[in-house]
């Protein structure tokens, strides 16, 4: 099935009143973040896309595919299952070494060139880690950070689907920037999870949450874009500091000073 | 009467995936009555009669294995739910002996999995697994995508013709297939008879042999590196 647009259509919230965002569509490679406090039901708003709810969830929403309900019992098969979700979960709990894993995880998506697959996998996730990834590695003992990169890379290289939620990926002290960076490169629907600033400026709209519910739609406009460009600054600084504490340095006066220099915003 | 047998390994989600389809029987007015074979300890038949008002039994299965255990009474299991006037009995049973299956012929066969299991159980638990007309994989909320994917083909390799249905039983998702297979089952015939076959083995020790070593038994037996081999008549 070719998708076009992903239709989402509001439920209610745990008061059990409307949502007050009734509906909103995704369309091949809009980014788009869903935002609000911790508990407000970002995670299970993800969950239903990944569902294809048809009011059989909690929140009682519908999703659509090419303006097409998904009917309660058909279930797709998951090595076609057109989306991927990288969860917030930061362990596996496959007694699989990695190499053996991938070579599963890319046999059942049917990859040709099994072996280059599972090479730009590991290559990508080990962009974004801190210590790289081993083959031989268990599953079980990678790291928080190591096992969010190597989901990220699993679903966007090996499952290759056409629309990816990603929850959270800001957390387990993965390189983010470079994250959004690379993922940027294909062309998808990608839905963030995040409590983080910059990665809901980047999005071309964003999706507020309470209670449960769907509050409003906020798109991206020209100040705002411009004023992701400015806290760029502040990231690139704030990533910087994490660089060098990481690395063992002290962050004695003129280092500070040094860092800290680039920080001169234009007005937006 | 219609007969759906789930088994599972201890705490796979059984029961709860069971209480989701009652839940769902209830809505459709199917009347289903319950029981549970354990081999201790077992208290689903007096939740699920709190719950939902349905004729329950537990039966203790002790010093048998649960599947065995099955066998022996399941026709006065099912002489009993017609009784109750229900038209469909589901078993509920621990199923702990890997070398049988507690499946008949004409019943619906339900495995249940947790995805958190490891991705060798599905090649640990011979019939239950491979005898069974759906296995369901439970807590799929616990674990990636990528990991569900290829525990689903650890399942499907084990069990070429299964269907695969994956759920997360505590919210209830994943159980409206399950639900619309139960709804075709057959009526089960009379005598009724197991799936598949039993072991060929007969065990000595269950008949009160306790010496150690192969040449103080008789019937299927090997040794540490033999294959398995026949003595007696
Ligand atoms: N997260 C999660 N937990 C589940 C799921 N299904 C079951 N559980 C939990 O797993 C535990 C065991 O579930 P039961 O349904 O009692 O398992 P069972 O197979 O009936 O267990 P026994 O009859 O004792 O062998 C309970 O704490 C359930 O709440 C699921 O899909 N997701
Ligand atoms: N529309 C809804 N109706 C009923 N319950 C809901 C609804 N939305 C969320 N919940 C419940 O609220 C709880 C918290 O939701 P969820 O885990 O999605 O929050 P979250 O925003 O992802 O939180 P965090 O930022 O901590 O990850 C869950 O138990 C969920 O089932
Ligand atoms: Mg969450
Ligand atoms: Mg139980
Ligand atoms: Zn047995």
């Amino acid at each position: 099935m070719e998708i076009k647009k992903i239709t989402i259509r509001g439920g209610i919230g745990k008061d059990g009143e409307r949502e007050k965002v009734q509906e909103f569509e995704l369309k091949m490679g809009d980014i788009i973040s869903i935002v609000g406090p911790t508990g407000c039901g970002k995670t299970t708003l993800i969950n239903d896309i990944e569902l294809f709810a048809n009011y059989n969830t909690p929140s009682q929403r519908q999703i659509l595919i090419n303006d097409e309900p998904i009917p309660d019992d058909f279930s797709f098969d998951p090595s076609k299952h057109p989306i991927a979700l990288i969860s917030q979960h930061t362990n596996f709990l496959s007694d699989l070494p990695v190499g053996e894993f991938l070579t599963i995880h890319a046999a059942v998506r049917g990859a040709e060139n099994a072996e280059n697959i599972i090479e730009e996998t590991l290559d990508f996730a080990n962009q974004l880690t801190g210590e790289s990834i081993n083959r031989l590695t268990g599953m079980t003992e990678l790291s928080g950070g190591q096992t969010r990169s190597l989901l990220i890379a699993d679903a966007v290289i090996i499952g290759n689907s056409p629309i990816i939620l990603l929850d959270e990926i800001e957390n387990a002290g993965i390189h983010r920037t470079k994250a959004l960076e690379l993922l940027k490169k294909y062309d998808k629907i990608f839905v963030f999870v995040t409590h983080d600033a910059r990665i809901a400026l980047l999005s071309d709209f964003r999706i507020i949450m309470k209670q449960g519910a769907m509050q409003k739609v906020i798109y991206t406009g020209i100040e705002e874009r411009r004023a992701a460009q400015e806290l760029k600054k502040i990231d690139d600084v704030m990533l910087e500091f994490r660089r060098l504490i990481r690395a063992g340095e002290e962050i004695t006066e003129p280092v500070f000073n040094e860092n800290i220099k680039n920080l001169v915003y234009n007005n937006i | 009467m219609k007969l759906v047998i789930f088994a599972g390994p201890p705490t796979c989600g059984k029961t709860t995936v069971i209480r989701q389809v009652i839940k769902r029987m209830e809505v459709k007015k199917l009347k289903t009555a319950y029981i549970k074979i354990d081999v201790l300890y077992a208290d689903e038949d007096e939740m699920i009669n709190k719950e939902f008002g349905i004729p329950t039994k537990k039966i203790y299965s002790g010093e048998l294995c649960p599947d065995h255990c099955n066998v022996v009474v399941l026709d006065e299991a099912v002489e009993w739910a017609e009784r109750e006037g229900a038209e469909f009995l589901f078993v509920e049973t621990a199923g702990l002996c890997l070398r049988c299956s507690p499946y008949v012929e004409n019943s619906l066969g339900i495995v249940v999995l947790e995805a958190t299991s490891g991705m060798n159980l599905p090649r640990k638990i011979g019939p239950m697994l491979t005898l069974a007309d759906i296995s369901v994989i439970t807590k799929i909320d616990l674990i990636s995508q990528a990991e569900r994917e290829v525990f689903r083909y650890r399942v499907l390799q084990a069990a070429k013709d299964i269907t695969v249905v994956e759920s997360n039983a505590l919210y209830g998702i994943g159980i409206d297939p399950i639900v619309k297979q139960i709804e075709k089952v057959q009526h089960i015939d009379f005598p009724m008879f197991l799936k598949g076959n039993p072991p060929v083995g007969t065990c000595t020790i269950c008949v009160g042999k306790k010496e150690i070593g192969a040449k103080n038994h008789f019937g299927v037996l090997r040794t540490l590196d033999s294959d398995l081999f026949y003595v007696g008549e």
